[in-house]
């Protein structure tokens, strides 16, 4: 299993649930690192199923929403299903006024996504 | 738009670094920090520098070591206004696809704009399209 440094990884059955290591997801260089992490999750380790958990995210900029919509084609690519929790006011702000909140599955928190896979 | 700041001014000019560019904004946050503005603010402020100050660095300049990015930054009891300029051809705003559109939902970039019109009270382009201009407006002017 390779050594994620963006992530942290669980397990809940077959849903992978994965927490960011930084409260920011804005340099381009971080972001690079954690879209290489995420897709690695599906193309390398075979993963369908993904809860991304933005609990510890403050802050995350344009350029993170296009890893995640990257990710969002992946996963369904590979048949599985990728849901988003746990997001502050101020970033599901950001998923709003993109309607990116259409696209993506985001439930409040991490048991109510669990129990939708 | 009308000027008429007495608080404080920033004024920068950086090369075409994305760690350069970081530095600015950490420092007009630590002003703001201080200030009273509200926690939704601040985010929306800094999420619409962080766009600006990467897309006039990146998309702009490209990136270009000869070129800079100019940052003004001035702040009154009730606003801050935010001049960007770089060095790059510029580009007509208008023309940036509409991301919220079905056939455009998934498609990974071009949110950065729509993302800064939505948090500041005001943004606006020169007619080159290589310096945006932005207000916001507080919600609770300061003491």
């Amino acid at each position: 299993m390779a050594v994620h440094r963006r992530l942290q990884l669980s397990e809940v059955g077959d849903v992978s649930v994965v927490r960011f290591v930084d409260r920011k997801i804005l340099d381009e260089a971080n972001i690079q690192e954690l879209g290489q992490e995420l897709f690695h999750l599906i193309e390398d380790e075979d993963r369908k199923n993904l809860l991304l958990n933005f609990s510890s995210v403050e802050f995350l900029s344009s350029a993170a929403l296009g890893k995640l919509i990257t990710l969002d084609k992946k996963v369904k690519a590979h048949g599985g299903k990728l849901k988003l929790s746990n997001i502050r006011p101020e970033i599901y702000e950001v998923f709003a006024i993109t309607k990116l909140n259409k696209l993506f599955d985001i439930r409040d928190d991490e048991a109510d996504a669990l129990a939708t896979f | 738009m009308s000027r008429d700041f007495s608080a404080w001014t920033i004024d920068r000019t950086i090369p075409s670094e994305l760690l350069s560019g970081r530095r600015v904004l950490e420092e007009l946050l630590e002003r703001l920090q201080g200030e009273n503005w509200t926690s939704r603010e601040i985010f929306g402020i800094r999420l619409a520098l962080e766009e600006a100050v990467v897309n006039a660095i990146k998309h702009g300049n490209c990136l270009d070591p000869n070129k800079q990015v100019h940052v003004i930054c001035q702040s009154s009891s009730e606003k801050i206004w935010i001049k960007i300029s770089d060095e790059g051809p510029g580009f007509d705003p208008e023309s940036v696809p509409d991301c919220t559109d079905a056939e455009h939902i998934d498609v990974p970039h071009g949110r950065g704009i729509m993302l800064m019109r939505n948090f500041m009270s005001r943004v606006e382009y020169n007619d080159q399209g290589n310096v945006v201009t932005m207000e916001k407006v507080r919600e609770t002017p300061a003491a």
